[in-house]
């Protein structure tokens, strides 16, 4: 069966943001990009469910822009076979709007499993793999922890508040990634190499037939609330009188 | 303005979450109505009914809705949701998991884990693993949202007398179903509303030394226990423990991290507790840097120390 892998390309999860001075966003001018984690732990799962013989074909797709290239030849280096960039301003597209617009790609390709990462570490919305189940009619399995295909149906453990949760999904469904769910390997270098020659269409939202923009405005963007400086206690008698008498905690 | 807000439950009882939910109903402002949607769950259906500003409580119930599957549930909060200004939920792993597919389901954006009401399309929200905080103001007719409970506090669970009425289910959508669960139980206050709060980190060492010496601590206090994501990967404690960014976001009165060196991620999800207790054996550890009282030391020492002075 044919796996789709949606991917991101986001901020690095190591890189401490700044907010602009003007207020309208954070500063990305310099900033390492790379696949967004939850997205990598995607790829990672097709790749071994190619591996065990249950995928036949990877395709990795990105909406964004003309750079988002680089994530999905990071994708193809980890063994995705091929690759559809949407180009697009994704500043300017939601949830919803990317959602429409994998619907699309969906529509298309025809895949059995549909993987995503559970959310991007830059919006931090979770929303486009509950959406994309809406709009396809298909079952999600979100947060996932275990994947297992059996037949024309795959079970997903799920990482819920108060433990873990395992539904039956009909294929093809959508599962979204929760950290748990695999370990991804490195890229090696001959992979990478090979990365650079596999097939990577361009698209763009108007050929999935998308053409509106999200109805969310941002604002404004400004930092959070600076914590004053704490103090360094010398000893855990004078951490209980603070706690006690200063912070009055307990 | 007439506001719709998802109960989360378990069939048995009421979840303290929603009692979040409704208190930014109320600053929105507008008639509240509660959905439950269960199996058997009349009993959380007359609690909603008690919740102050409730004005009335819709029960579906069905055994389409006995897991809170989102096929299922959002189906229904899509058929009833065109009525309403405004749709809300907890941001749990439940409203994370339904609220979307119920706003696709509309036809409409979604804004996730609201923290503040700006207005009544307006709001303020987390992004950047709340390195930034975005107002976001919404142009869709329906306005849906999941709400960071530890941004509001919670409203009386009595002194409402809603209306409960029966609606029709919208059935079972047929495409997914539920297998098994595995709830890790616990004595301990729940972690998402504790007062108190104790973590542990890899500094920890193992599982058992989780347990040695932060139990006796979370024990003395009445705390919670949570954990970073290095101690939950390290298989020291639960998933479910885990605190920050892809975790559990709390915020209680005291925080206490142990062993804990405050990665961005787990910042993420604790850094606006009113105050933060670092035991750390690094003088450099970034969680220092947030937290109000940081002491250099082992934790196997200090932590045995701190609970026979408290």
């Amino acid at each position: 069966m044919k796996a789709l892998v949606a991917v991101k390309r986001v901020v690095d999860a190591n890189v401490k943001v700044r907010v602009k001075p003007d207020n309208s966003g954070v500063d990305l001018t310099n900033v390492k990009m790379s696949i967004n984690p939850f997205d990598e732990i995607a790829v990672e799962e097709a790749v071994r469910l190619k591996e065990k013989g249950t995928v036949s074909e990877i395709v990795v797709v990105s909406i964004g822009p003309k750079e988002s290239q680089e994530q999905i030849r990071s994708a193809m280096a980890l063994g995705a076979d091929r690759g559809i960039l949407v180009e697009a301003d994704d500043s300017q597209l939601g949830a919803l709007e990317v959602a429409k617009i994998l619907k699309g790609v969906v529509e298309q390709e025809q895949p059995q499993l549909i993987l995503l990462g559970k959310q991007a570490i830059d919006d931090d919305s979770n929303q486009v793999g509950q959406m994309l189940g809406a709009l396809l009619g298909s079952g999600q399995g979100t947060f996932a922890s275990e994947v297992k295909v059996e037949g024309d149906k795959v079970q997903v453990t799920r990482e819920v508040d108060g433990g873990l949760q395992t539904v039956e999904l009909a294929l093809p469904a959508i599962i979204t990634t929760d950290l748990r769910l695999n370990e991804p390997r490195y890229a090696a270098l001959p992979n990478i190499m090979k990365a650079r020659k596999k097939p990577l269409d361009t698209k763009s939202p108007a050929d999935y037939g998308v053409t509106s923009t999200s109805k969310l405005k941002t604002v404004k963007v400004e930092p959070p609330a600076e914590r004053k400086a704490g103090v360094q206690v010398k000893s855990v008698d004078e951490l209980v009188e603070k706690l006690k008498n200063e912070a009055k905690v307990i | 303005m007439s506001i719709l807000v998802i109960a989360e439950h378990d069939n048995k009882a009421l979840n303290g979450a929603t009692l979040n939910v409704v208190a930014a109903a109320q600053k929105i402002g507008g008639d509240i109505t509660v959905l439950v949607a269960g199996s058997g769950a009349q009993a959380v259906a007359d609690a909603a009914a008690k919740v102050a500003g409730v004005s009335k409580v819709l029960l579906a119930d069905d055994a389409a809705y006995a897991n809170q599957l989102a096929e299922n549930v959002a189906k229904l909060v899509a058929s009833i949701g065109a009525g309403y200004s405004h749709i809300l939920a907890a941001s749990t792993t439940t409203g994370k998991n339904i609220l979307p597919r119920a706003a696709a389901l509309l036809d409409v954006s979604m804004i996730t884990d609201i923290i503040a009401v700006e207005g009544p399309k307006t709001f303020k929200r987390p992004i950047y693993a709340g390195n930034a905080i975005a107002t976001v103001q919404s142009d869709e007719s329906i306005v849906v949202a999941t709400v960071r409970g530890t941004a509001f506090d919670a409203v009386a669970s009595d002194g409402g007398s809603a209306a409960v009425e029966a609606i029709a289910s919208t059935g079972d959508a047929g495409i997914s179903k539920f297998i098994s669960e595995e709830i890790v139980k616990s004595e301990r206050p729940e972690l998402t509303a504790a007062r108190i709060v104790v973590s542990g980190g890899r500094g920890v060492g193992s599982g058992e030394n989780y347990h040695k010496v932060l139990d006796p601590l979370a024990d003395k206090l009445g705390a919670a226990q949570g954990a970073s994501r290095a101690a939950v990967d390290a298989g020291f404690v639960p998933n479910d423990m885990q605190v920050g960014q892809t975790g559990k976001i709390v915020a209680p009165d005291l925080y206490i991290a142990v062993g804990i060196s405050g990665a961005i991620q787990h910042l993420a999800g604790m850094k606006d507790s009113k105050v933060i207790v670092a035991i750390n054996k690094d003088e450099e550890a970034p969680i220092n840097a947030v937290a109000d009282y940081w002491l250099v030391g082992d934790l196997n020492t200090v932590v045995p120390e701190l609970v026979s002075k408290l």
